[in-house]
């Protein structure tokens, strides 16, 4: 029972974690891509990086927070721009290719030992060089705060000021999607994904509006990066290709093409791996499975939902089957 | 009246299987007879190499550790790091393996300070390097952090002189040319081996396999479990390995990927639903071995001197099997029905399968060799590289796609020369750029291709829009 109730205890605290949040505003940008315009991006995490090297890099140049996210949201569409231009007008496994190309390119470079002074190499950057213009910004106050089983620091790393900016963004984006997905140049997109000529029938340029999803979702994707870093280090192997993938299946979990949906899928992708853990910490004995192979079994039982989830259910748990054709063209 | 000649049909199963047995068995003998060829062939039965364990990790535990070399690559004896931070302020010390680690029950930032005095004299810490160095210590993880110790003296005062690099590892010397050359082309091969089965999945189903990398990684692990852990001899371990390895890709086209052709799921579900069995894979690799890289051949590879080209025979032996295959590959794809029919699914499979070509049994086979090339590839890239882990296939993965990409989508000629070209311009990179590039540039080549030339080397236009 003592068990269960750190499972509990551990996935409600995962349910509110800046880390949770920033997977659900990944998903959210990756939303735009796959769910709503049809584009095969597999190198969100890529996007991530980017934002996150270059709002922590500017940081430490000096520069003041809110430039230094404005550059990191400059670098995101730099990098849309790059990875469009040769890629959209192909068919969509191309683009697939090449933003996973891409994304590693973006973490072998960043990892690489030639950069050190800048990146830090494969050590990355520790967060106390640059989380301090950020807690600066709080008006939490000191001390802690209790609320129900979640018991933090009012401003400290980790702490409510974290979170609550977290999930602030997380709703605003949310919002935001809402609002424009229901505009005319959402309808586009929702048409580029259904059948591409016959939007192209219409007049409409597929190519630039394909190029403005993949500029804004990868924009959403490096205000991601930010959020995911500012509570942790920056590490350039913890946004590789396995990011994307987890990316991909909070997305699928929760529903492509729905407001809620990323959200969603990111609390539950989180939530689904701690219950699997705790549950078989408890009731397999250590000699069968000890506490590392548990974590891995748990990985194991989420690559393996996703299989199902993409085959027997591929609109998730939001989504409406109608809406989502799901095949990429 | 016409008489409508309907072309013959192959006759059925018995002939497709009878062909793919003939295939194993020329793998196999192809195998044996080189196997023979060089002496060492039997692998040593001595038990895997227990892992330091010095540090264990566990919920409440985690560990720093790192390993230090000398300049000449041994390892650096007696080494002292004070390391500060959580509830610690001790001293690690690098055993006679130049290893040392930490058991740490607090996470956060740790401050580790090197001892400069504690370096064997002929040495220095190299300037570039932090000391002390700040690293974040994390429970149920190992961190790892490098100290690189340069050739050097220190003076009276304990100012360091650093001993110029004579450059012996990146300048570019034509030596180093042919060294590396000849490490691209071996590349290129084992690279092809995998990458021509992804290119034929491809182009008979339209699937982009991204658990394509955990097939090789099961080869190598499958060698490494009949050579090293049951101690068979290396031949009949990587054979056994090879049709393990075809009979998952047969299986998995019966339990998986037929019926869901059936089902209707396009190839985008169908690529999504391989990166879920990629993950799961992966892990399930971890989960019976950890992270850690296992050998296949316990002995110490032997190395062969070809002019100024040294080779280890591991690596003669495995570009010779890998040629032959290649070509074996090759001629069934040209020269015989099997092969004919198979490169007419792959062209247009409403079309074969109305000229009478069973496609869902041209399919099964394409799975089934795909998987025992992959398999192969992977016991023969865990003998190069004299280890495997979970992650080897992994790393090749996107090397794979950017090779049958270049060559031009679901052409197996294609990926052939797609793989020798990539395995070429990642060795090759290590002549002028740090190692951290290699893949690097052959993903950017990938994207400039693309801007240039998007159908590929071998590829046609139509394919493309």
């Amino acid at each position: 029972m003592d068990q269960f109730l750190t499972t509990l205890v551990a996935i409600l605290n995962s349910a509110i974690s800046p880390q949770t949040a920033a997977l659900a505003i990944a998903a959210i940008g990756l939303n735009i891509h796959f769910g709503y315009t049809g584009l095969l991006n597999f190198g969100q995490a890529g996007f991530m990086l980017i934002g996150a090297y270059a709002f922590a890099i500017s940081i430490i140049g000096g520069l003041p927070i809110i430039l230094a996210f404005l550059i990191a949201l400059v670098a995101a569409v730099l990098f849309a721009l790059i990875l469009g231009i040769p890629t959209l007008k192909l068919r969509g496994d191309y683009l697939a290719i090449v933003t996973l190309s891409a994304a590693e390119i973006v973490r072998m470079v960043g990892r690489s030992s030639l950069l050190t002074n800048i990146t830090g190499g494969s050590n990355g950057i520790t967060g106390n060089e640059y989380r301090g213009p950020f807690t600066d910004l709080s008006f939490f106050g000191d001390g802690r705060i209790d609320f129900g089983p979640w018991n933090y620091d009012a401003t400290g790393s980790n702490g409510w000021w974290f979170i609550a900016t977290a999930w602030f963004v997380v709703a605003l984006l949310c919002l935001f999607v809402w609002a424009i997905m229901r505009s005319p140049w959402g309808r586009v997109l929702r048409g580029i994904r259904e059948d591409e000529d016959a939007v192209r029938a219409l007049g409409k340029n597929v190519y630039s509006y394909k190029m403005q999803a993949l500029i804004l979702g990868g924009v959403i994707g490096a205000i991601a990066g930010v959020v995911y870093i500012l509570p942790a280090s920056l590490q350039a192997d913890s946004m590789g290709r396995s990011m994307t993938y987890f990316i991909f299946t909070a997305l699928l979990l929760g529903g492509a093409a729905t407001v809620f949906g990323p959200v969603l899928g990111a609390i539950v992708f989180f939530a689904l791996r701690l219950l699997v853990q705790g549950l078989a910490g408890q009731f397999v004995p250590g000699t069968i499975m000890n506490g590392q192979q548990t974590e891995q079994f748990a990985w194991i039982v989420i690559g393996i939902t996703l299989m199902l989830v993409v085959i027997f259910r591929p609109q998730g748990i939001l989504g409406n089957k109608k809406e989502l054709s799901f095949d990429v063209k | 009246m016409t008489t409508l000649t309907v072309p013959k049909r192959p006759e059925g199963r018995v002939r497709v299987w009878r062909l793919a047995a003939m295939i194993m068995m020329a793998i196999t003998a192809v195998l044996l007879l080189v196997g023979l060829g060089t002496t060492p062939a039997f692998a040593t039965t001595t038990p895997p190499p227990t892992a330091a364990a010095a540090c264990a990790t566990s919920a409440t535990t985690g560990c720093l550790q790192g390993t230090i070399k000398l300049p000449s690559g041994d390892p650096a004896v007696g080494i002292k790091l004070e390391i500060k931070g959580g509830d610690l302020d001790t001293v690690a010390t690098t055993g006679s393996d130049g290893k040392w680690s930490q058991a740490i029950t607090v996470a956060g930032p740790y401050t580790i300070n090197l001892d400069t005095s504690s370096i064997p004299d002929g040495a220095v810490l190299d300037s570039a390097a932090k000391n002390p160095a700040t690293v974040n210590g994390a429970l149920n993880k190992n961190v790892g952090f490098v100290f690189k110790i340069v050739g050097g003296t220190t003076a009276e005062d304990g100012t360091t002189t650093q001993t110029p690099t004579t450059d012996a590892s990146t300048g570019v010397s034509f030596d180093r040319f042919l060294q590396q050359l000849v490490s691209g082309i071996r590349l290129g091969l084992l690279l092809a081996l995998a990458a021509v089965g992804l290119s034929l999945i491809f182009g008979t189903t339209g699937l982009s396999n991204f658990a394509h990398g955990e097939q090789v990684t099961l080869g190598g692990l499958l060698a490494y479990l009949f050579a090293n852990v049951l101690g068979l001899n290396l031949i009949l371990a990587a054979v056994i390995s090879v049709a393990i390895c075809a009979a998952t890709g047969y299986f998995q086209d019966t339990a998986i990927w037929k019926p869901l052709r059936r089902r209707g799921l396009g190839t985008t579900q169908l690529m999504i639903v391989t990166i879920g069995l990629s993950i799961a894979l992966q892990y399930a690799f971890q989960y019976f071995l950890g992270a850690s890289t296992v050998r296949i051949d316990m002995a110490n590879p032997v190395t062969v001197q070809l002019g100024p080209v040294a080779l280890s025979q591991q690596s003669l032996v495995s570009m010779a099997i890998a040629i032959v295959v290649i070509a074996l590959v090759g001629f069934v794809l040209v020269k015989t029905r099997i092969g004919r029919a198979t490169r007419a699914v792959s062209d247009n499979p409403s079309l074969a399968a109305a000229s009478g070509i069973d496609v869902d049994r041209i399919i099964r086979l394409v799975w089934t060799s795909a998987t025992a090339l992959a398999g192969l590839s992977g016991v023969l890239l865990g003998l190069v590289l004299n280890g495997v882990n979970w992650q080897t296939g992994l790393q090749l993965l996107l090397l794979m796609f950017a090779a049958i990409t270049l060559g031009g989508l679901g052409t197996a000629f294609g990926a052939l020369a797609g793989a020798m070209i990539i395995g070429l311009v990642v060795e090759l990179t290590n002549l002028v750029l740090p190692g951290d590039f290699k893949y690097a540039t052959a993903l950017v080549i990938l994207i400039l291709v693309l801007l240039v030339r998007p159908q590929g080397i071998f590829g046609r236009r139509e394919r493309i829009g």
